[in-house]
């Protein structure tokens, strides 16, 4: 396994279509529940312990080699709105692009060929994890600190905040990712013996009813 | 790159010439430009000259998600299905340059829907003078500045009037009521981009989009000679 591997793909600069979601802060921004630095922080740690922790599990699985058309039928069942499914499909089938030109492997062929517009991101990162020789912790850790990266990178966007404050609310969350990370993986790792039902089902009703809303907005910046 | 010979089903890499299926895919052309320069004005009129001869499509990149992509419908300058706009995250420099994804899958799903296509005209949305089109996404691109942006923008440079393939200077009509020198215009950017063609265009003028269109017309054929 090569480590630097891991920071290839965990880089914002990777090109799988991220920059274009806000990961639900879009919504919250205008909704008036994200206003500055620490509602950021607070929107950042929820959605961490719900579909960042469902994200990373799925994706720690995916890495362990567990089968992932029923871990995209889980992934389904674990996103009650249709807009965040969508979302989720068409940055799997990105990420699968940007998988399959870095880390060339039959397993990602193979997914793509039964996803052609794409499979939920979460398992296509676990997938391009295992295809770039990394384990299930570190596709854990890329899908779980993508889940707060993505909502911070857009807020300074949408309210002008301070970069250097937003960066450092990430920063403070690396102990809570830790956490996250491993009941993620040992999530993952009940799946061979129990199924995908092991899998953490944590669900965040805000971000799934805002996903909704914000997908029918006339005018909007993000895509989600 | 060619990953996908053993898979022809599922293709992954941006720059191939060639569809899935063995043939020669569409050639695509960008065209970027800073706001309002004319860049959505100059596809419509280059989908009502080519529509009749060429099967071609539009992507869009908007700031605002699909303002361009709306104007083009209402204006019916092509079907609706022909016309796809992608979501950019208010940076359309970046879908276009640094991570192309979104737009190659909406490439690949125009050949889907309504191919096999000959022309796929990518308009990014109104951005700044550096920006510029991955090769990854485009054979060829276009960049609009227009007279009314000011005279010294050939002179000032930039990657997208120095190195794309055609500068479009749009909207020459205004000229005399704007004080922009088109002579000292055509001068600066004949020494910022040497033998690289540049187009004096004025859409509301007799002629309109006919040089620029040839232009994509020659393109075309270079492309499909390559075949």
């Amino acid at each position: 396994m090569s480590r630097a591997a891991l920071l290839v793909l965990a880089d914002g600069r990777f090109p799988a279509g991220g920059h274009a979601h806000s990961g639900g802060a879009e919504a919250a921004v205008r909704a008036g529940r994200i206003t500055g630095v620490a509602d950021l922080a607070d929107f950042c740690r929820g959605r961490l312990h719900t579909a960042g922790l469902v994200a990373a599990a799925l994706a720690g699985a995916a890495a362990l080699g567990r089968d992932p058309v029923e871990l995209d039928a889980a992934a389904d069942a674990r996103t009650p709105s249709p807009a965040l499914r969508l979302a989720a499909r068409k940055l799997g089938r990105q990420l699968m692009r940007a998988a399959r030109a870095t880390w060339p492997a039959p397993e990602l062929d193979a997914l793509a060929r039964e996803f052609p517009k794409g499979a939920h991101q979460p398992v296509v990162l676990g997938l391009t994890a295992r295809a770039a020789g990394l384990g299930p912790e570190e596709a854990a850790y890329c899908a779980a600190y993508e889940s707060v990266s993505g909502p911070a990178t857009a807020t300074v966007r949408l309210l002008s905040l301070d970069p250097f404050d937003a960066t450092a609310v990430l920063a403070r969350l690396a102990p809570e990712l830790d956490q996250v990370v491993e009941r993620a993986v040992a999530a993952a790792r009940r799946v061979a013996a129990e199924g995908v039902d092991a899998l953490p089902a944590c669900s965040a009703p805000l971000l799934e009813i805002a996903a909704e809303a914000h997908a029918a907005w006339p005018v909007r910046l993000f895509a989600s | 790159m060619h990953l996908d010979h053993s898979h022809p089903a599922t293709p992954a890499v941006s720059a191939d010439a060639h569809r899935p299926d063995g043939t020669r895919r569409a050639v695509r052309i960008g065209l970027g430009g800073p706001v309002g320069s004319g860049k959505t004005a100059t596809v419509a009129a280059l989908c009502r000259a080519l529509r009749d001869e060429l099967s071609l499509a539009v992507v869009t990149n908007d700031i605002y998600t699909r303002e361009d992509a709306e104007f083009l419908l209402r204006e019916a300058v092509l079907p609706p299905e022909r016309i796809t706009a992608v979501e950019t995250g208010a940076c359309p420099h970046t879908a276009i340059r640094d991570d192309i994804s979104a737009n190659l899958e909406a490439v690949e799903d125009l050949e889907d829907a309504v191919g096999p296509l000959d022309l796929i005209l990518l308009e990014s949305g109104g951005d700044n003078l550096t920006a510029t089109f991955s090769k990854g996404l485009v054979d060829a691109q276009i960049f609009v500045i227009d007279v009314a942006g000011g005279d010294d923008i050939p002179r000032k440079g930039g990657p997208g009037v120095t190195t794309a393939d055609l500068l479009v200077v749009n909207k020459t009509d205004l000229a005399p009521y704007v004080g922009s020198d088109l002579a000292r215009m055509a001068a600066d950017a004949k020494a910022a981009r040497g033998e690289l063609p540049v187009v004096f265009q004025s859409l509301r003028g007799e002629s309109g989009v006919a040089e620029v269109a040839g232009w994509v017309r020659q393109r075309h054929a270079a492309w499909t000679a390559q075949a």
